[in-house]
């Protein structure tokens, strides 16, 4: 074991090796690795956010689901009410047309009614008058009689 | 090794394993020539001589290590990572988790010296599971010259582990004068644990203390490594049987070798914490 000036040689290496990697190594892979971490930390800071805002969504999903059955059953309401109103009306006017046309009918009725009693009436007195002419056999004054029969029609 | 085992037939066990302890010198000799030696000449050298392979296997694995974190910092991507920049960041993470925990100071320089140290010591550790004539044949091939001496393995060398350590025995001292100013420094050093007025037994005992940091560091790494690698040459010696034994005890590296790298790099984390850190 002698101490020679490889030890000089060794310590000049030596220092040489750490001024390089001090200057050189360690500063690019330390920058490298701590933008790295800082990256990783963005990552799951982001799907932190992310989950959040999923979160959030889901409730208003939530809100807006429960606001949209209200109204439609609302709406539902509206329509069936409608729809009962719409009958009712529906029912009402067909009641009023019945009632109407029955109405027509009656008063047509009367009409052929009194038609038919004008007519039964004019035939019964010319009857009456011939039957009286016959009765009479004899030319009675027709302008003299015709007041008669036709006050006897009219009491038919 | 059957290879080795060839070329080194005339060699006695104590001479290969002599041979396999001895570095490629080149230095200064006594007349002021510088060559390439070794044996007792290399020993005579003294201070000016530098061990090439140790240095070079060093270095090399320094290189791959800046040059392969570099390229993937250059294009670390803050997306999904691909495999190799996966591990690079494993490795960086590793490292950084412990720094945070240990070192409660603020300093650019720490983590990266840490991650320094874990992945170029345990590379340079990793150098031992290579079997012990591999490299040494090749070289022997290479050169032409059947007696050069290869060692392998860097944190095998004291000079090597020891000018790391120091090195960082330095950083203690600038951080603790940095930190704390002269007089905190050397109040730390006097004052304590007795109390100011008992100034020599504190430094008697502060004094070796502080300097005992940077000698156990490199000579724990060394120690650790150089017994394995002389229980690997051993084992080389079996010849047929090395085989289950080579195993077991490249099994039982395997955790020393990462094992050593990452008490060497909390040691220097620790030891530089404390030297931020106020009493």
């Amino acid at each position: 074991m002698n101490i020679n000036a490889t030890l000089l040689g060794q310590s000049i290496a030596f220092a040489f090796f750490v001024w390089f990697c001090m200057k050189y190594v360690w500063p690019p892979l330390s920058a490298a690795l701590a933008e790295r971490q800082k990256r990783i930390a963005d990552g799951l800071e982001a799907a932190d956010r992310a989950s959040k805002d999923l979160e959030d969504a889901k409730e208003k999903v939530a809100e807006e689901l429960k606001a949209a059955k209200t109204q439609a059953a609302s709406i539902i309401d509206q329509a069936n009410k409608r729809a009962s109103q719409i009958v009712e009306e529906a029912k009402e006017q067909g009641r009023e047309e019945g009632q109407r046309m029955v109405a027509g009918a009656q008063a047509e009725i009367e009409q052929e009614v009194n038609r038919a009693k004008e007519q039964l009436r004019a035939q019964v007195a010319g009857i009456a008058i011939s039957g009286a002419e016959k009765i009479l056999e004899a030319s009675v004054d027709e302008a003299a009689h015709a007041r008669l029969t036709e006050s006897l029609a009219e009491s038919l | 090794m059957a290879e080795a085992a060839g070329a080194e037939h005339t060699q006695t066990q104590g001479e290969y394993i002599q041979h396999h302890l001895e570095f490629l010198t080149f230095g200064k000799d006594a007349e002021g020539h510088w060559h390439f030696a070794h044996g007792d000449e290399a020993a005579e050298m003294g201070f000016w001589a530098f061990h090439v392979d140790m240095l070079g296997w060093s270095i090399g694995l320094g290189l791959i290590f800046i040059l392969l974190f570099r390229s993937v910092a250059k294009n670390a991507t803050s997306g999904v990572p691909g495999g190799l920049q996966n591990f690079v960041e494993w490795v960086y993470e590793f490292v950084e988790t412990n720094v945070r925990d240990t070192f409660h100071g603020n300093s650019a320089l720490i983590a990266p010296l840490a991650l320094t140290i874990f992945v170029w010591v345990l590379l340079m550790n990793t150098m031992d599971l290579v079997p012990v004539d591999w490299l040494p044949w090749l070289a022997q091939t290479i050169s032409g010259d059947p007696e050069i001496a290869f060692r392998v393995v860097p944190t095998t060398d004291p000079n090597v582990t020891l000018g790391m350590s120091i090195s960082i025995f330095l950083l203690i001292i600038f951080y603790s004068i940095k930190i704390k100013g002269p007089g905190g420094f050397f109040k730390e050093l006097a004052f304590q644990p007795f109390g100011p007025k008992l100034m020599p037994f504190n430094l008697l005992i502060e004094v070796p203390t502080l300097l005992a940091k940077p000698v156990s560091l490199g000579l724990r790494l060394y120690g650790n490594l150089y017994a394995g690698e002389l229980v690997f040459l051993l084992i080389a010696l079996f010849g047929a049987f090395q085989l289950p034994a080579h195993f077991l005890w490249a099994a039982f590296h395997l955790l020393v070798v990462p094992l050593q790298a990452f008490i060497f790099m909390m040691l220097t984390i620790v030891y530089l914490s404390q030297a931020c850190e106020h009493h």
